[in-house]
């Protein structure tokens, strides 16, 4: 047994000098290096005064389509998913089986199937939708993408709401009830407030998701940042199109990935120990 | 006007068989990115889990890269930047050369990376959630660092692992439909092809999206089979 005691190994101290994990962490970190500076060595090389000039004012209109498309479907979805996550909680079976369904589907089927679903989609139901007057609004790529994309972050919202909701403990609605709160202000007062510090995580992974997911339009010819990042590289063949794109998508998911480690931060000082 | 169920038929008349074609490539694709992405995804995340902290570096480096980039960017970038760099490199030699990369393996290096980015994420919280006393012990009965590894770490690492993983995999089935946008037959390009024939489309669309959804429903039975699997092994334990 003491023999045995003698040839272990100590626990591993923190190495000095230069053992191999330190020198593949620094192989790695220098092939990164070089990488980005092959990058940036790249975009020096390739810069060309006129082309930047003719492309960059489309790239920031592509931008500002972007973040529009975005916005406009995380607010709707928002909306949207309220009613949902109530279904969802709700006592009725046959609502809690229909918000199922309608989340089972907007999660488990592919944004571009949904979105090509509403795009192409729509064109069978020409005669119904011109009836009420609706065929020109699904008429627009962009509408048709605003359509697809409301519905599916609807039913991601509905889950992460149904989620914080159900991690607030049961004692606190008992708490309010004892104390004579009704249900609307029970939920308006306790349950949300302490709900959305466990939402605010999920829900900007979602509006991250939804930026990254919104690339999928340039497929059907909106021309967001991806769609004029796609048009420039058809009409130049410039590879450095792509690069830019992809420049402009991580600065913009970084910041908000950032931005809501911030907010996290403040908005849970109260419960640091 | 043919009935809808000529159309779904499987034949000359009918689309079910090419439709069908496109299941095998979604499938294939997806089975032959999971193993790239998660032994990728395995190394980010030890690299990031090390006690060195330039290792720890390059693993965060490179999830935020491929983390951040649109998967449809991400797919594009590798799909023509690789065919131009590959291009340069052949015109050194022949002038004449003319380059076209695999759509499949574009695709499977796209997904791949993007998989094993989030997949990182998922182990290197299975590691976190390890106790250091489990290494401590592994070292203190005479095994290797390596050996600890595989022999004591892993099994528990992957049990943890597996609801994030099996997360990831539904995922991954979904972000395939975007290599029908580099040219690959996949369910959604082939409903995608009849609809522009037969002007079903939301028919055909309807098709594939009601396909991706079976196999997501297929993909969670699997899923609970392996869990109810590992879980009898803790039990036996």
């Amino acid at each position: 047994m003491s023999i045995a005691a003698t040839k272990v190994d100590r626990p591993p101290a923190l190495p000095r000098g230069w053992p191999r994990q330190r020198i593949l962490g620094y192989a790695l970190v220098c092939m990164w290096i070089a990488f980005l500076a092959g990058i940036a060595a790249y975009l020096i090389v390739a810069w060309n005064g006129e082309l930047f000039a003719k492309y960059a004012p489309s790239y920031v209109t592509g931008l500002g389509v972007t973040l529009l498309l975005v916005a406009i479907s995380i607010v709707l979805g928002a909306m949207l998913s309220v009613p949902i996550a109530y279904a969802r909680m709700s006592k009725n079976r046959i609502l809690r089986g229909l918000s199922y369904a309608y989340v089972y589907f907007f999660r488990g089927t592919p944004l571009l199937a949904q979105t090509f679903l509403v795009y192409y989609g729509v064109g069978s139901f020409r005669p119904q939708l011109e009836m009420v007057g609706l065929w020109g609004f699904f008429r627009e790529a962009f509408n048709c993408a605003i359509f697809a994309f409301s519905l599916n972050t609807a039913a991601y919202q509905a889950e992460i709401l149904r989620g914080a909701i159900e991690s607030v403990p049961r004692g606190q609605w008992e708490g309010a009830a004892s104390l004579g709160l009704h249900k609307l202000q029970t939920m308006w007062k306790i349950i949300l407030p302490q709900a959305l510090i466990v939402a605010l995580r999920p829900y900007g992974n979602e509006i991250i998701l939804m930026i990254k997911g919104s690339a999928i339009v340039a497929i059907i010819t909106v021309y967001d940042l991806m769609g004029i990042t796609k048009l420039t590289y058809s009409r130049t063949f410039d590879f450095q199109s792509y690069v830019w794109a992809a420049i402009i998508y991580l600065i913009i998911v970084e910041t908000l990935r950032h931005a809501v480690e911030w907010i996290e931060r403040r908005i849970t000082i109260h419960l640091q120990r | 006007m043919q009935s809808v169920w000529t159309l779904l038929s499987w034949g000359p008349e009918g689309w079910l068989d090419d439709i069908a074609y496109g299941v095998f490539i979604t499938v294939s694709l997806a089975a032959a990115t999971l193993p790239l992405g998660l032994v990728i995804g395995f190394l980010v995340a030890l690299a990031k889990q090390s006690n060195e902290p330039s290792l720890r570096l390059a693993g965060n480096i490179y999830t935020t890269i491929f983390r951040g980039l649109p998967e449809l960017l991400t797919l594009f970038i590798i799909f023509y930047g690789a065919q131009i760099g590959i291009q340069q490199v052949m015109r050194l030699y022949d002038p004449t050369a003319a380059v076209e990369v695999n759509a499949f393996v574009s695709g499977m290096i796209a997904l791949g990376v993007v998989f094993s980015s989030y997949a990182s994420e998922v182990f290197l919280s299975a590691f976190r959630a390890i106790p250091k006393g489990q290494y401590e012990g592994g070292y203190s009965v005479g095994l290797s660092g390596w050996q600890t590894m595989r022999l004591v770490v892993l099994p528990q690492l992957i049990r943890i692992a597996l609801p994030g993983l099996a997360n990831l995999w539904l995922i991954l089935l979904k972000d395939t439909a975007l290599v029908s946008a580099i040219g690959l037959t996949d369910i959604l390009r082939q409903a995608g092809v009849a609809a522009r024939v037969t002007k079903h489309a939301f028919l055909f669309f309807g098709v594939a999206a009601l396909i991706y959804l079976l196999l997501a429903i297929i993909s969670s039975f699997g899923i609970n089979a392996i869990e109810r699997a590992v879980g009898r092994q803790q039990v036996q334990r």
